[in-house]
């Protein structure tokens, strides 16, 4: 009977460690494939890399006649249009998230929450469609003169407007990406535990108050996370963005002036490459992009770490 | 009730008058018809056993079913003469008066130096002297001073739960309520953290009104002035806590203290 349950504790033994193999072979699978993915990158961009060295990362010119390529303008117009992005949908996102959590009557949260998830569903070529017949010809027309007319000092709101722009593009991808933020957002806010809410409106604070100095505060590790996963979104998105930014390899201080992104290059150029160097300067834009989102999403991480690191020791 | 009772309730000013009060989540009445003079610089136990409704009326206390959907509140709250149920009071000020300790532990994560001072920033102090000086007489009218002053800056979950719930305490003295409010405040703690909190409520009266929910009677007998039990909604009876620990009038009552049910 002893030796029975004896031996049976051995088998479950061997069971727990294969079954701990497996899982460890499951997460090195995407260690294999980061790396995978760096390596075949590297390989591919070598002629470029050879030919343009460190230039190919702070030149403007990118010609596919004179066989000359930098990438300065395509790193600017995917960091830029994603940061428009990113506010937009930030501050949107976040206090969509804060009603549909906490102010919504329940009748209008739940069909609101149904339709901002529905939103995330919508395939990027449509809002691309969406972005260049209805929203560029309104920015063209209404929106960009308008900003011009009161922010007009600002050099970023200076030029003409064609319509299809960084701005138009920031626009397109904020709405992408609002879900996403504001559907993470909600989750965490609504996981803050009814007692902070209770004990802060029990010491005389408003709702509003209690929301942005109790609940808010509580959540802004989730909230960050939210923002941090939709700016991914935001830096990869290729073919919405390809329709409606312009696709002009320059950098001007206008936002309302064409611009180019790392992502929509390779998805415009790939086929019509015809030389070496051009098809290699074109996997290189692709390791490039991958080092900007790694690079990107660390430096949110440190900037997340630091502020709890602050706001715990501050008084 | 016997004179003696009345004589005693007499002598002491009513700081809060609760009459017919009936509170309803949706069409069930959690309390009904309760009627209670809560009288001034005591401490007023509530007990009966679970979801008899003494939860639910301290909550009516300061209107924290405002924010329970679906609840409803009938009777009157007399406060200081006003009823707070009436429709020109702002229960934000109310509950700058009313303050409230719950069942758990909450305090914010927050460091120990910006939960207290919580309350006294949203009411618009901001003077950092003046805040620390009110933060050190709360914390030490908490009797947690000794124990957290070299670490104001560190978090409030790293206290233990007794000391989370003294730094609640404090929490809501910084505010300088009237009257506070406890929802069986020591339930999660330990006996000596339970001690602790009952010999600071024993102090407290001196300066406030207080009422406790409590589910044990010991807790009642001891450190109450006045008692009130509740039973499926209904306040029974109530009086001073010797006369209902020792001279129950209603038969449920005795039954209750003695052990039979609860």
């Amino acid at each position: 009977m002893a030796a029975r349950r004896l031996g049976a504790q051995t088998g479950s033994k061997i069971v727990d460690r294969l079954f701990v193999a497996v899982l460890f072979a499951a997460a090195i699978v995407f260690l294999a494939i980061i790396a995978g993915l760096a390596i075949e990158l590297t390989r591919g961009s070598l002629l470029s890399l050879k030919t343009f060295g460190f230039r190919f990362l702070w030149t403007s010119e990118w010609n596919p006649i004179t066989n000359i390529f930098g990438a300065l303008p395509l790193i600017y117009g995917t960091i830029i249009s994603s940061l428009i992005a990113i506010v937009l949908a930030g501050v949107f996102g976040i206090f969509a998230a804060i009603f549909l959590a906490d102010f919504a009557p329940r009748a209008l949260a739940r069909p609101l929450s149904f339709i901002i998830e529905l939103l995330a569903a919508v395939p990027s070529v449509v809002f691309g469609l969406w972005g260049l017949f209805v929203l560029a010809p309104a920015m063209r027309t209404v929106i960009d003169p308008a900003l011009q007319k009161v922010f007009g000092f600002l050099p970023i709101f200076s030029g003409p407007s064609y319509g299809v722009g960084l701005l138009t593009a920031g626009v397109v991808l904020a709405l992408m990406i609002v879900p996403t933020v504001t559907a993470f957002s909600r989750d965490v806010i609504a996981t803050i535990p009814v007692d902070q809410r209770e004990a802060s409106m029990s010491l005389g604070a408003t709702r509003w108050e209690t929301m942005m100095k109790v609940v808010v505060p509580a959540a802004r590790a989730g909230i960050f996370g939210a923002v941090i996963l939709a700016l991914g979104r935001a830096l990869g998105e290729t073919i919405a963005t390809t329709m409606v930014i312009g696709n002009r390899p320059e950098i001007a201080v206008s936002l309302f002036a064409p611009s180019y992104t790392l992502a929509s290059v390779i998805a415009n150029e790939f086929t019509e490459a015809t030389t070496d160097v051009y098809l290699s300067s074109l996997v290189e834009l692709g390791l490039l992009l991958l080092i900007v989102s790694i690079i990107v999403n660390g430096a949110a991480r440190m900037l997340m770490w630091s502020v709890f690191r602050g706001a715990r020791s501050a008084r | 009730m016997s004179f003696l009772v009345q004589a005693a309730e007499r002598e002491h000013q009513s700081k809060m008058d609760v009459g017919d009060l009936s509170v309803y989540y949706g069409r069930f009445a959690a309390v009904k018809d309760a009627s209670l003079a809560i009288p001034a610089n005591c401490v007023t136990a509530l007990i009966g056993p679970s979801g008899c409704g003494k939860t639910t009326f301290i909550r009516a206390l300061n209107r924290m079913h405002d924010f329970t959907p679906g609840a409803r509140v009938e009777g009157r709250v007399i406060l200081d003469g006003t009823n707070i149920y009436a429709p020109g009071v702002n229960p934000v000020l109310l509950r700058h008066k009313i303050g409230m300790v719950f069942q758990r532990p909450n305090p914010f994560p927050k460091s120990i130096f910006d939960n207290v001072a919580y309350g006294p920033r949203i009411h618009g102090a901001h003077d950092r002297a003046s805040l620390e000086a009110l933060v050190e007489r709360s914390l030490r009218r908490a009797a947690l001073w000794d124990e957290v002053k070299d670490r104001l800056d560190r978090s409030a979950m790293d206290l233990s739960g007794g000391q989370q719930q003294r730094l609640c305490i404090a929490r809501v003295l910084a505010v300088q309520p009237e009257v506070i409010l406890m929802d069986e405040p020591a339930s999660a703690l330990d006996p000596i953290a339970t001690s602790r909190i009952e010999d600071l409520i024993a102090s407290l009266k001196k300066e406030y009104t207080v009422v406790i929910v409590t589910h044990s009677m010991q807790q009642a007998a001891r450190m109450s002035d006045f008692t009130a039990f509740f039973l499926l909604g209904e306040l029974v009876e109530s009086g001073t806590t010797a006369a209902i620990f020792t001279h129950p009038t209603d038969k449920r009552t005795e039954d209750y203290i003695t052990g039979r049910f609860g």
